[in-house]
């Protein structure tokens, strides 16, 4: 099951404009806020009355459970927001104009960096109680998967087919009734493949926010991450392996209990009028549609949720009073455009105040000069991975019954919270002694890598029988094989890959230009322990500061490289 | 089916008056698709909308569904103004516009969903209309399982389940092959015609010539540029009909005469007209298709010139898509419509007896000489020291006088024309216009 809909960081526009800008500045605003809330609030976290994570193995399982529930949480969390936030700039043309740049900003802005400040501000919701620690897990889970399900599903209800459009109106069907009919129905394949591809992210997201240290205070959340980070703490490789073996099994869990039953379901929903040549199958939904007691049991549930769905509200199909002023529509744009510009420009110089109150334009430059040393990582790792992993991938893809046992490994493996297997590769670098600039620098591609595996994979699988044979028997071998023919094929496919990928490891910066074993700690110079480091160090500004820098970066290469490359493989490259 | 008249003061089904509809266009002008249509459907009636595609003929259908709003002019429905879909109109669209994701029985189930009929209700009335409409056994299966001629059955019991006044068709068969189609349309007039069907009217739109006549009491022929009404033809022949019957045929060729008939001279002044200059919108057609036409006429039993309805039954050809060629052809002077009979000219027969090379001489020729907008680019390409010039330059040109979207259709027939003609090349990815070809 492969979505042919763009990436959704690629944004829709090639070039960042002005409406790009004020979203910048509307996103810094909030987290401006958050930051000065929190420096504002010097009461000492209370001891939480948590108790201290245990190595002992026997007590994983139950530490997954907790991670697993906060996965649970963040999803449903992700979808009510997607649901209102799309349907909100899908409808309104005016509430467009803010909302899907604030998205597409969104989607680059490292909010892992920012974790120390929403637990503050979660915790101070709720003073002395775990209830704040875990809401901030969520909520950086919720982060890494939110936005693009919120483009996706956008994308989707703009492009809901006008015919059906036609028929829903001839026919009479409520709003609310025709969100559930139409356009939810439409936009579900995009948006399983979508929440399936941030899943990655939000393992990565849970990880990390279960050990966090503000000022003095460490705080644990019972967990698979707090494990880990207790294991690096008392230098105990073993738990480390533990813990890697319970992500390994919850992942498989996860994957067969909750993703295989839902994509396989949302198959129906695929909007290709012909019958595909093979479906998605999940045992556990053959199970549920084969065995009476549980069909029964869907059937009653399908049927309430169809009844919430038919709900007609009390109110008359008459005429609603559109209140309508004789204002032409041009002049309430240009209010609104006013407004917003006022808007941005009164939350853009608080925003320069306060990173002014302590940072200078040098600090502009330090923190721009780190920017390039981390896409120097970026560029060479990912072209590193693409020059390992692209034969490996078409090797694999042409031989189906290899693939078909490949495909859901290397699938696996880029939904694994690469920062578990942090440990071992720090371990290995102080045991070698080895430059940390370099070797911590593999550990961004660590767990993305495995994107531009897979979805070479597919295209090589997908890669038409009839242009090999052609190449066949036209003697193409060798260089010329893989210049004119497979290169070509599945570059549509790579790329895809390889945009998801780069994305990953800007974020898995934050966490990998770090990184300590015991007390032993290792630093990569770059954005990424830039941010790392002001975060520790309660430096609000500078993490402010550090995260407007690396949006903008992430942007920029979105738009200028990755956007005009996917643009050019779909139109010329794409087979079929 | 005809209606008794009563007093003369009954509200009709539909009524539009002076109907206008215009759309933007990029230069800020308005662009006619409408102009001052007026049209009345009573009770008992099939009316037939007949017009060539992007005549307005789809527009007027659907403001009469109220999903399109006119520029101007009024429209009643029973007597009452129409600002939303009414109550007791249903559609049935060209491409069946059904839910993927629901089976047939709950795609039928839909209609009367919105109509607040109780559940029991619904499925009685799903059912029996699945049954009249001939899908009994289908009713769990998903759209994606049926062929296109079931596909469209769910189609009409979806529509004919919620018990309409009036059934609006939009091309309802020219998405499926001739023999489906034919099955459908005879299956629809005979529960027609035993009255078993439970709406009143049926207005529906097409480009099919014999489909009109076949199925039609009235058929409205539309002229395009601006879509009117040009003539209403009354087909009094009983059901059913017999496509063979020579009252049958005659009445095919006289409306195939009347739509290949200029219907006025142009207007003089030729800024902004379209139809005219650099102004004329081409429509994609392939140089071969151009070529085979030629070759088919000039060659027995046609020699150079051919009845139209005969020539799309040996080439098993839509009226509209032979309309399409033989104006390109008379476009480029290949040939002449007339009457409802296409002959070819001098060069038209000349070309057919030529080798690859000289016919694309000839061809160059011809479009130097008589399509503005490629004698325009050759020339600024031959003017130009660089020879070779933007795409843009001439889309925005084009969108003086035309829609984005035949703007786009427009250049997209002169690359694959000029390029045939080899009159000057194009590179797709840097969208430029040039005189050199690779070597």
């Amino acid at each position: 099951m492969f979505d042919r809909a763009p990436p959704t960081v690629l944004g829709r526009a090639l070039t960042p404009n002005l409406f790009d800008i004020a979203a910048l500045i509307l996103i810094l605003g909030a987290l401006s806020a958050v930051a000065y809330g929190a420096h504002q609030t010097d009461v000492p976290l209370t001891v939480l009355d948590s108790s201290p994570i245990s190595l002992d193995p026997w007590r994983l399982p139950e530490y997954a459970l907790r991670t697993t529930l906060r996965m649970l949480a963040a999803i449903v969390a992700s979808l009510f927001f997607t649901f209102v936030y799309a349907t909100l700039a899908a409808k309104s043309r005016r509430a467009e104009l803010v909302l899907i740049p604030i998205l597409d900003v969104l989607q680059s802005v490292p909010i892992l960096g920012f974790l120390t400040f929403t637990i503050v501000f979660f915790m101070n919701l709720f003073p002395g109680r775990l209830i704040g620690a875990e809401l901030a897990s969520v909520f950086a889970i919720f982060t890494s998967q939110a936005w693009n399900m919120a483009f996706s599903m956008y994308q989707s209800l703009r492009n809901v087919p006008k015919d059906l459009e036609e028929a829903s109106q001839s026919f009479h069907l409520s709003w609310w009734r025709r969100f559930w009919r139409l356009d939810v129905p439409f936009a579900v394949p995009g948006l399983v493949w979508n929440t399936m591809m941030s899943m990655s992210g939000g393992w990565f997201f849970v990880v990390a926010s279960e050990a966090i240290t503000v000022g003095d205070t460490t705080v644990t959340l019972p967990g698979v991450g707090a494990y880990v980070a207790t294991a690096i703490k008392e230098q105990n490789l073993p738990a480390v392996g533990y813990a890697v073996l319970a992500m390994l099994a919850v992942i498989i869990i996860y994957d067969q209990l909750l993703f295989r039953p839902i994509v396989a379901w949302a198959d129906k929903f695929r909007f290709e009028q012909t019958a595909s040549a093979e479906a998605p199958t999940s045992w556990l939904l053959d199970l549920f549609r084969r065995t009476r007691f549980l069909r029964s049991l869907a059937g009653t549930i399908s049927g309430v949720v169809g009844n919430t769905t038919r709900i007609r509200l009390p109110l008359p199909q008459i005429n609603v009073p559109r209140w309508r002023l004789n204002v032409p529509t041009p002049l309430i744009d240009g209010i609104w455009i006013v407004l917003i510009i006022v808007g941005t420009g009164w939350i853009g110089w608080h925003v320069f105040q306060f990173v002014a109150s302590t940072l200078n334009w040098s600090d502009v430059k330090t923190a721009i000069v780190y920017g390039f040393y981390t896409l120097i990582r970026v560029i060479v790792l990912i072209a590193l991975a693409s020059l390992i992993w692209v034969p490996i991938g078409v090797w694999i893809g042409l031989r189906p019954a290899l693939a078909e046992k490949a495909q859901p490994i290397a699938q696996f493996l880029a939904a694994f919270p690469a920062n578990i297997a942090f440990p071992a590769a720090v371990f290995l670098i102080i045991h070698f002694d080895l430059n940390a600039n370099i070797w911590l620098s593999p550990l961004m591609v660590l767990g993305t890598q495995w994107y531009i595996l897979f979805n070479v994979i597919a295209g090589a699988t997908a890669f038409p029988g009839d242009l090999k044979e052609a190449a066949a028997s036209f003697h193409l071998k060798g260089w010329k094989w893989w210049r004119y023919v497979i290169l070509p094929g599945i570059f549509p496919y790579y790329i895809t890959g390889a945009i998801t990928a780069s994305g990953g490891s800007w974020n898995a910066a934050i966490v990998a230009e770090v990184a300590s074993w015991g007390d032993q700690k290792l630093h990569a110079a770059g954005l990424g322990s830039y941010i790392a480091e002001a975060t520790e160090a309660g430096d609000f500004q500078r993490v402010v500061l550090g995260i407007a820098v690396m949006s903008v970066f992430v942007t920029l290469f979105n738009r200028l490289l990755w956007r005009p490359l996917y643009a050019y493989a779909e139109s010329h490259l794409r087979l079929g | 089916m005809l209606d008794v008249v009563k007093t003369g003061a009954e509200a009709a089904l539909i009524e539009l008056t002076d109907v206008n509809r215009s759309f933007a266009k990029a230069n800020g002008d308005e662009l006619v698709v409408l102009d001052n249509v007026d049209l009345t459907i009573k009770s008992g009636e099939i009316v037939g909308l007949l017009g060539r595609s992007g005549s307005g003929k789809s527009t007027l259908l659907r403001i009469i569904a109220g999903l399109v709003k006119p520029s101007s002019g009024a429209v009643k429905c029973r007597g009452e103004l129409v600002d939303r879909p009414p109550r007791g109109i249903a559609m049935v669209f060209q491409s069946f516009a059904l839910f993927p994701w629901l089976t047939v029985l709950e795609n039928v189930e839909l209609g009367l969903d919105a109509l607040g009929v109780a559940k029991l209700e619904q499925r009685k009335r799903a059912l029996a209309a699945i049954d009249l409409i001939g899908l009994d056994g289908f009713e769990s299966a998903y759209p994606k399982e049926l062929s296109g001629g079931m596909r469209q059955r769910v189609g009409f019991a979806r529509a004919l389940v919620v018990h309409p006044d009036l059934l609006l068709m939009d091309e309802p068969f020219s998405a499926l092959d001739v023999l489906t189609a034919e099955t459908l349309r005879t299956d629809l007039i005979d529960l027609w015609i035993e009255g078993r069907l439970p709406m009143k009217s049926v207005l529906m739109v097409t480009h099919n010539i014999e489909e009109a006549v076949l199925m039609c009491d009235r058929v409205l022929v539309f002229s395009s540029n601006p879509g009117r009404i040009a003539a209403e033809i009354k087909v009094e022949l009983a059901h059913p009909r017999n496509r063979l019957d020579p009252t049958f045929r005659a009445l095919v060729d006289s409306i195939y005469a009347r739509m290949t008939q200029r219907a006025e001279p142009r207007p003089s002044s030729s800024e902004g007209i379209p139809g005219t200059g650099v102004g004329m919108v081409l429509h994609p057609i392939s140089t071969n298709v151009l070529s085979g036409l030629i070759e088919a006429v000039a060659a027995p039993p046609f020699n150079g010139r051919a009845d139209l309805p005969d020539l799309a039954a040996r080439l098993q050809m839509e009226a509209d898509e032979l309309f399409h060629l033989s104006e390109a052809l008379q476009l480029l002077r290949f040939g002449v419509l007339s009457e409802g009979d296409f002959l070819l000219s001098d060069a038209g027969r000349t070309f057919a007896d030529l080798d690859t090379d000289a016919r694309k001489k000839l061809f160059a020729q011809h479009l130097i000489n008589y399509v503005p907008i490629i004698s325009l680019i050759r020339r600024v390409l031959d003017e130009r020291p660089t020879h070779s010039a933007p795409t843009a330059r001439f889309r925005n040109e084009l969108e003086d006088y035309m829609s984005e979207d035949y703007a786009e259709e427009t250049l997209e027939t002169v690359v694959s024309w000029a390029r045939y003609a080899e009159l000057f090349a194009y590179d797709e990815m840097a969208e430029m216009f040039s005189l050199e070809n690779p070597n």
